[in-house]
C-alpha cells in the first residue's frame, strides 16, 4: 500500500453519543485506494455507529471526515452517496415488497424525459450487472422477499458496483449467508479491491477477516485499540486485543 | 399463479385448468383482479335474483340502479384511492369522514354566505372558487395530520382519531349546527343528477376517448418490451385485452346511455329550452356522471402516481422497509406529510361531491365514511402490515360496499341487518385475500 497517496476517507477524531454513553470516542482511521480495512469489536463496541456516521444514518458529534483529500460534510445518507460512499448493512437494506430493480435504483430511479420512472430500463439494467455479478440471479421481477440471503446480497452489492461507489462499507456482508454464498461475496470483495476501490469490512469472524482485508482496526467501548498490517499480527493478537481491549504490539 | 376459486370467472371459461393457467399467464392479467369482478358479479345477481323472487321485481341489474350505484360509490371511492397510500405506508386515516364534513361546511359558508356578497348571486367564479377552498381545506388538515405523525412521532391512529372527534366539531362550530343550502347551481352539477352528467353524445366521447388510451397504452408498452428485449405477450392475448377493455369501456357507455330522464325532468327542460316534446315522449340519456368521471380521473391520476413515478415508488419502498428507505436517502417524514396532504385533498374533493349531490352542506356529511373507505381500499387488497395494495382494487372495493348496501336496500333489508351483512363480508374479504396471498406466495 502506498503510503504517500492521500487517503480515500480519513476519519479525524470522530465521536458521538446517546444519552451520555460515549458510543464512538475520538476515533481516527483512514482507508486508501484499493485497500480493504477491518473493523473488529465486541457487539456495542461502536463498529456499526462508526460506520453509519459516515454512511449518514447518524450525524457525528466532534471531529472530521475527509474524502479524497477534502474536507466532507455528511448528514444524510444522501451526502454519503453523493461522495461515492456505498453501504450495505448487516440488515440488509431492502425494501421486501419491491423487485430486484427498484431496489437497485432506490432513491436513483432512472425517469423518462417526462420524469416518470423508466422500470424497462432499470430492469434490462438489473439484467445486465446482475449477469455480471451473480449468473444465478433470474428473479429479476419479483419481490425481493422471495429470494435467497445471497440472492438479496447480490441486489446490495449490485447497487455499490452499479452506482461506481469509491467506498464501500460492508457491515457483516455475510452474517445471513451461507457457505457458498459468503465465498460469492469474499470473491466479490477481491474484485473490487483490485478495482481500486476502498472497502471498510465489518466482521465477527476473524479468521475471513485476516483473510480478506489489508489492516484491521479493532475497537472497544468506543475507542479505538490499535489498527495493524494483518501480515504484522496473529488472530491471537487480535483476539487478544477483541477481549483485554490493549494493544499487544504496544505493550511489547 | 396458483388454481384458486378467482380462476371461475367468466372471462377465462375454457375446458380444463391448464388452458386457464396459460390464458392468465399468456395475457398477464392479475388473477386478483378477476376474483374481485367476479365476486362482484356474483353480489349483483344475487340481488338480482333475490330481488326477483322475494319481491318479485329484479330491480339490481337495471341501468336506473347500476347508474345510481356508481354515483353513490364516487363518494368513498375517490377517498379509498387515498387510503390505499396511507395504509401501504404503514398508517391510517380515521379522520376522513370529519375533514370531508369540515371542508364541506367550509364550502358552503363560502358559496352560500360570503362570496355572493363581493360576486352577486350566480356569479361563475363562485363554484371555482369554492372547490379550490375545499381542496385546500383538505389538504392543509392533513398535512397538519401528516406533521404530527412525521415529525411529532405521534402514532396515526392517535393523531387521526383526535382529528375525527376535532373537525366535527369544527364542522359544527363554523356554522352552528345548521344546515346551508342551497349550494350554487354550477357547484350542484358535481354532484351528478339529470344535469350533472355529460348526456349520450359526451358518454360516446367519453368511451372513445378511453378505448384509444387502451389501445394506446397496450401498444405502447408492446414497444417498451421490444426495447429492451423482453419477454412479449402472443399477440392473441393483446387481442383478448384490446377486446376486454374496450368492450367493458362500450357497454358501461351503452349502459349509462339506457338510462333516460325521467318524464317530469324532460318537461321540465324541454319548457326551459323551447322544445316541444312529442307526444310518444322524449329519451335524454344521463350518461356518465360528472361524479363519476371525477372518480375515474382521480383513479388514473392516482395509478399513474403510484406505479410511474418515484413518489409512488417510495410510497412503496416506505411501506416494505422504511429503514431501507430512509437509509436510500428517501426523506420519509416528509413523505408522510405529503401522502396525508393527498388524502386530506382527496377528502375535500369527495365534500365536493357529497355536498353538491344533496344540495346542501351539513356538519354531519361524511359521518362513518372513514370506516367505508378504510373497508374499501383493505377489501380490494390493500394490506395493514403495509406494502401492498392497488389503486383499482380501492375503487372496486368502494363499488363492491356499495353494491352491498344498495342491494340490501332494495331487497328490503332493514339497517341492522346491512350492518351486519357489512361487517362479515369485510372480515371474510380479508380473510379471503389472506388465504390467496399465502397460497400464491
Amino acid at each position: 500500500m502506498n503510503k504517500t497517496q492521500t487517503p480515500l476517507v480519513d476519519i479525524r477524531e470522530l465521536s458521538i453519543s446517546f444519552g451520555g454513553i460515549k458510543a464512538v470516542d475520538h476515533v481516527s482511521l483512514d482507508l486508501y485506494p484499493g485497500e480493504v480495512v477491518g473493523l473488529l469489536g465486541h457487539n456495542g463496541a461502536g463498529k456499526s455507529t462508526l460506520i453509519k456516521m459516515l454512511s449518514g444514518a447518524y450525524q457525528k458529534d466532534s471531529g472530521e471526515i475527509w474524502i479524497d483529500g477534502k474536507k466532507a460534510d455528511i448528514r444524510t445518507p444522501r451526502d454519503s452517496r453523493d461522495q461515492n460512499i456505498e453501504t450495505i448493512y448487516q440488515t440488509l437494506a431492502l425494501a421486501d415488497n419491491l423487485d430486484a430493480a427498484s431496489n437497485l435504483f432506490l432513491g436513483r430511479e432512472l425517469t423518462t424525459p417526462l420524469g416518470f420512472v423508466d422500470d424497462g430500463r432499470m430492469e434490462a439494467e438489473t439484467r445486465k450487472i446482475m449477469a455480471r455479478l451473480n449468473p444465478n440471479f433470474k428473479k429479476i421481477k419479483e419481490p425481493v422477499s422471495a429470494l435467497s440471503g445471497g440472492q438479496r446480497q447480490s441486489v446490495a452489492i449490485a447497487r455499490a458496483v452499479y452506482f461506481k461507489a469509491k467506498i464501500l462499507i460492508m457491515d457483516e456482508p455475510t452474517a445471513a449467508l451461507g457457505v457458498h454464498e459468503t465465498k460469492m461475496v469474499a470473491d466479490l470483495i477481491k474484485e473490487l479491491k483490485s478495482q481500486g476501490l476502498g472497502i471498510f469490512l465489518i466482521s465477527h469472524d476473524t479468521r475471513e477477516m485476516m483473510e480478506l482485508c489489508d489492516r484491521v482496526a479493532v475497537m472497544k467501548n468506543g475507542k479505538l485499540i490499535g489498527i495493524e498490517r494483518v501480515e504484522d499480527v496473529t488472530e491471537d493478537d487480535i483476539l487478544s486485543m477483541i477481549i483485554m481491549g490493549k494493544n499487544p504490539k504496544k505493550a511489547a | 399463479m396458483t388454481d384458486t376459486n378467482t380462476d371461475q370467472s367468466p372471462a377465462t371459461q375454457t375446458p380444463s385448468a391448464n388452458p386457464v393457467t396459460r390464458f392468465l399467464r399468456a395475457t398477464e392479467i392479475d388473477t386478483r383482479l378477476l376474483g374481485m369482478v367476479g365476486a362482484l358479479l356474483l353480489i349483483w345477481l344475487g340481488f338480482h335474483l333475490t330481488g326477483y323472487y322475494k319481491n318479485g321485481f329484479a330491480a339490481f341489474l337495471t341501468p336506473r340502479n347500476l347508474w345510481n350505484l356508481s354515483v353513490q360509490t364516487s363518494s368513498i371511492g375517490i377517498m379509498a384511492t387515498g387510503m390505499v397510500l396511507v395504509i401501504v405506508t404503514r398508517h391510517i386515516d380515521l379522520s376522513v369522514g370529519s375533514i370531508l364534513g369540515f371542508a364541506a361546511i367550509v364550502m358552503g359558508v363560502l358559496q352560500v354566505n360570503i362570496l355572493p356578497q363581493y360576486l352577486g348571486l350566480g356569479h361563475p367564479l363562485i363554484w371555482i372558487i369554492a372547490v379550490v377552498a375545499g381542496l385546500l381545506v383538505g389538504a392543509l388538515v392533513g398535512a397538519f395530520h401528516g406533521w404530527l405523525i412525521a415529525y411529532l412521532t405521534i402514532p396515526a391512529f392517535i393523531v387521526t382519531l383526535g382529528g375525527l372527534l376535532v373537525w366535527r366539531g369544527v364542522a359544527f362550530l363554523v356554522a352552528r349546527g345548521e344546515t346551508i343550502s342551497p349550494v350554487d347551481p354550477t357547484f350542484s352539477l358535481l354532484g351528478g343528477g339529470p344535469y350533472g352528467a355529460v348526456g349520450a353524445t359526451g358518454s360516446w366521447i367519453v368511451g372513445l376517448l378511453a378505448s384509444v388510451a387502451i389501445l394506446w397504452i397496450l401498444v405502447s408498452s408492446r414497444k417498451r418490451r421490444a426495447a429492451h428485449g423482453f419477454v412479449q405477450r402472443p399477440v392473441w392475448a393483446e387481442g383478448v385485452l384490446a377486446v376486454l377493455g374496450c368492450g367493458a369501456v362500450i357497454g358501461s357507455v351503452l349502459l349509462v346511455n339506457a338510462y333516460t330522464w325521467p318524464k317530469g325532468i324532460v318537461r321540465q327542460y324541454a319548457a326551459a329550452n323551447n322544445i316541444t316534446v312529442p307526444p310518444e315522449g322524449l329519451l335524454i340519456s344521463y350518461g356518465f356522471a360528472i361524479p363519476v368521471l371525477i372518480m375515474i380521473g382521480v383513479g388514473i391520476a392516482m395509478t399513474i402516481l403510484m406505479t410511474r413515478t418515484r413518489f409512488g415508488r417510495y410510497v412503496f419502498a416506505i411501506g416494505g422497509n422504511p429503514e431501507a428507505a430512509a437509509l436510500a436517502g428517501i426523506n420519509t417524514r416528509w413523505m408522510t406529510v405529503k401522502i396525508f396532504a393527498l388524502m386530506g385533498m382527496l377528502a375535500g374533493l369527495s365534500a365536493v361531491v357529497a355536498s353538491a349531490r344533496l344540495g346542501s352542506a351539513t356538519n354531519a356529511l361524511g359521518t362513518l365514511d372513514e370506516l367505508y373507505v378504510i373497508a374499501a381500499a383493505v377489501i380490494g387488497g390493500t394490506s395493514l402490515a403495509g406494502g401492498v395494495g392497488t389503486i383499482y382494487g380501492a375503487i372496486l372495493g368502494a363499488l363492491v360496499m356499495q353494491s352491498l348496501q344498495t342491494g340490501m336496500v332494495l331487497i328490503g333489508f332493514d339497517s341492522a341487518m346491512q350492518q351486519i351483512v357489512v361487517g362479515t363480508v369485510l372480515v371474510l374479504a380479508v380473510f379471503i385475500d389472506n388465504r390467496y396471498r399465502s397460497k400464491s406466495k
